[in-house]
């Protein structure tokens, strides 16, 4: 909306011919520097912290550099000894994808389904239920608790129950056996993961206009299911947007919890995943040259991961 | 019954069994999301005996609040003085959330409302860029922050927490569909200059918004831990302090079960008094291609 009454309010490049596009935007710049002074403080800091240190990680992916020499040129070895040399590291690609496929769509499925079925309650009991969905994505460190219901001792309360109902002779180490790690984690992930998406939909299930449910029932629409495919997705479709790139950052974003729960490195490495590679070579063996083809390797999965499930969400409801 | 069919009749394309089945899986899945909650606060009430019994109970069954005070007295033997930790954390907490607030809010004006060329591509740089995740760009950050000579001081907490994306995003988007161009029109031709404007008449109006940027600036600086840019003992935050003590072994298991409740209290204290606020501001949060 706004951007149309602004566009009104300006001289249109095309109708001026006392002037060429490039002297008509000097002009405007310059009517209009309160903008720049308004925005640099913000960018200046933005730009430090966000985006040089992804230009800067690209950059010295092709060094050899370690924080103590200076760094040299390597060509693209670091990216080859990270595919053909280093067994680790493809099992942690591997793992990031089980882990991030499993995390984020069903996350972002979860918050949806969840968001839309909390809209059906009465204002009242809404705000209750969505502070329970909600509260466990911003309690800091509380999924420590998952630990204590699936301790490896007898004390787990999980053991504790199994082992009272005669189903299992000794306690099971569910952090610590490979069989286990793997999908404890994924639930514990996504017990934490109904975040901001989450309440993106919340919003967005409250804002769509009452009257379309009216005039679709009149079109034809016969249950909540075609409600909500026709009429209420294609209304959200911003939101769904937003809500999908917070999931699928969320899911690359996990890092923290895994090593909180299974350890740094987890048992045999079955949960080790890029970021934990990256924080390896990184943070404890300071090779940053190779640690920095490692992040640049990540930025382009999360990018790429975008871009498909960006797609594949413009096709909703057309 | 003829009320519950004069409800039915007013709610359309709703059917009972649509309704019950929505009902089931909402306390199914809401017993998963709040039951280890639950067990969180049920075992920091617990006395150790009741912590280590086999078999292991759900519910407290001699509540009680030793462990709390255990904690209080464990923090009072640190070395470092437990009230530093609480400094440390309410001033990275408190300094970076407002400089966060008042400068990405004046740059979401800016980017709104006034039309200077390049905004457009100024601000989809920050809407890619909430597509990855920091820890992409965490071991490059250590570099700048060691080049500015700023490892080890509050900067390197407070600083960067100015420019986290989704604060200026949410406020963005917010302005853009609540504060309509007319209102600001009038008071450019009273002679207004911008900054005023922004401070007297837009913020005053984008509430909503500017407690939402708190909050969330809050919760991830309340919980930001251990970080590798501090080592002196003396400046690291109450969160990494808690850590210890949750490191402690058995014996303090009591008080690390105090601790988790603090720890997750004080956030979620912080969410139900803002809820209708972070609602509202987040029914403008829609991302358009």
């Amino acid at each position: 909306m706004s951007e149309k009454t602004l566009a009104k309010n300006q001289p249109k490049p095309k109708l001026r011919k006392d002037m060429t596009m490039l002297q008509w935007t000097i002009r405007n710049m310059k009517v209009n520097w309160r903008g720049y002074a308004m925005v640099a403080p913000y960018y200046v800091i933005f730009l430090t912290f966000t985006i040089v240190p992804v230009i800067l990680s690209f950059v010295l992916s092709f060094t050899n550099f370690n924080m103590l020499e200076m760094p040299r040129f390597v060509g693209i070895d670091n990216y080859i000894r990270l595919i053909l040399d280093d067994d680790i590291f493809l099992l942690a690609i591997q793992n990031t994808l089980i882990f991030a496929t499993m995390t984020g769509p069903f996350s972002y499925l979860l918050s949806l389904l969840f968001a839309w079925f909390i809209n059906e309650l009465t204002p009242k009991f809404r705000s209750v239920v969505t502070l329970i969905f909600y509260a466990p994505s911003i309690s800091g460190q509380v999924y420590l608790i998952w630990q204590v219901l699936f301790s490896g001792d007898q004390y787990g309360y999980v053991n504790g129950i199994l082992m009272k109902m005669g189903l299992i002779n000794a306690p099971v180490l569910w952090f610590s056996d490979a069989n286990y790690i793997m999908p404890l984690v994924i639930v514990v992930a996504l017990w934490t993961s109904l975040g901001t998406s989450f309440l993106s939909f919340i919003a967005g299930f409250q804002v769509v206009d009452k009257s379309l449910y009216e005039a679709a029932a009149v079109d034809g629409i016969k249950n909540r299911w075609q409600e909500l495919w026709f009429v209420t997705l294609p209304m959200m479709r911003n939101q769904m947007m937003f809500a999908a790139v917070m999931s699928i950052t969320g899911a690359f974003g996990f890092g923290a919890i895994i090593t909180a729960l299974c350890g740094f490195p987890s048992p045999d490495y079955c949960a080790w995943t890029i970021m934990h590679h990256l924080e390896d070579y990184g943070g404890s063996r300071w090779e940053v040259g190779y640690a920095s083809a490692i992040a640049t390797v990540l930025f382009i999965i999360q990018i790429a991961a975008n871009t498909i499930i960006g797609k594949m969400l413009s096709k909703v409801g057309k | 019954m003829k009320k519950i069919r004069f409800r039915k009749k007013h709610r359309l394309n709703r059917s009972a069994g649509g309704d019950m089945s929505i009902n089931i899986l909402l306390i199914v899945f809401g017993a998963f999301m709040f039951l280890p909650m639950v067990y969180a606060i049920s075992q920091s009430l617990k006395p150790l005996d009741e912590l280590w019994m086999f078999p292991p109970r759900f519910f407290v069954r001699s509540p009680t609040l030793k462990n709390f005070s255990d904690l209080f007295k464990l923090m009072s033997t640190s070395w470092v003085p437990f009230s530093r930790y609480i400094f440390n954390t309410a001033l990275v907490a408190v300094g970076g959330t407002f400089g966060h607030l008042f400068i990405a809010s004046m740059a979401s004006y800016a980017l709104t409302k006034i039309p200077f060329p390049g905004r457009n591509g100024m601000f989809q740089l920050v809407q890619k860029s909430l597509m990855f995740h920091q820890t992409v760009a965490a071991i490059s950050n250590y570099i700048i922050m060691s080049a500015l000579g700023w490892i080890d001081t509050y900067w390197a907490l407070i600083i960067p927490a100015f420019g986290s994306t989704l604060g200026l995003y949410l406020m963005k988007q917010f302005m853009d569909s609540s504060v309509p161009d007319s209102v600001l029109e009038s008071a450019r031709l009273d002679g207004a200059k911008e900054v005023t404007i922004y401070w007297k008449i837009v913020m005053p109006m984008v509430k909503p918004a500017w407690l939402t940027l708190i909050v969330y600036s809050f919760q991830g600086l309340w919980n930001t831990g251990t970080s590798t840019y501090i080592y002196s003992e003396e400046l690291k935050t109450f969160n990494y302090a808690i850590q210890q003590i949750l490191a402690g072994g058995i014996v303090r298991s009591g008080a690390a079960a105090a601790s988790t409740v603090i720890m997750m209290l004080v956030p979620i204290t912080v969410f139900v008094i803002t809820q209708s606020n972070i609602i509202e501001t987040m029914a403008s949060s829609g991302m358009k291609d």
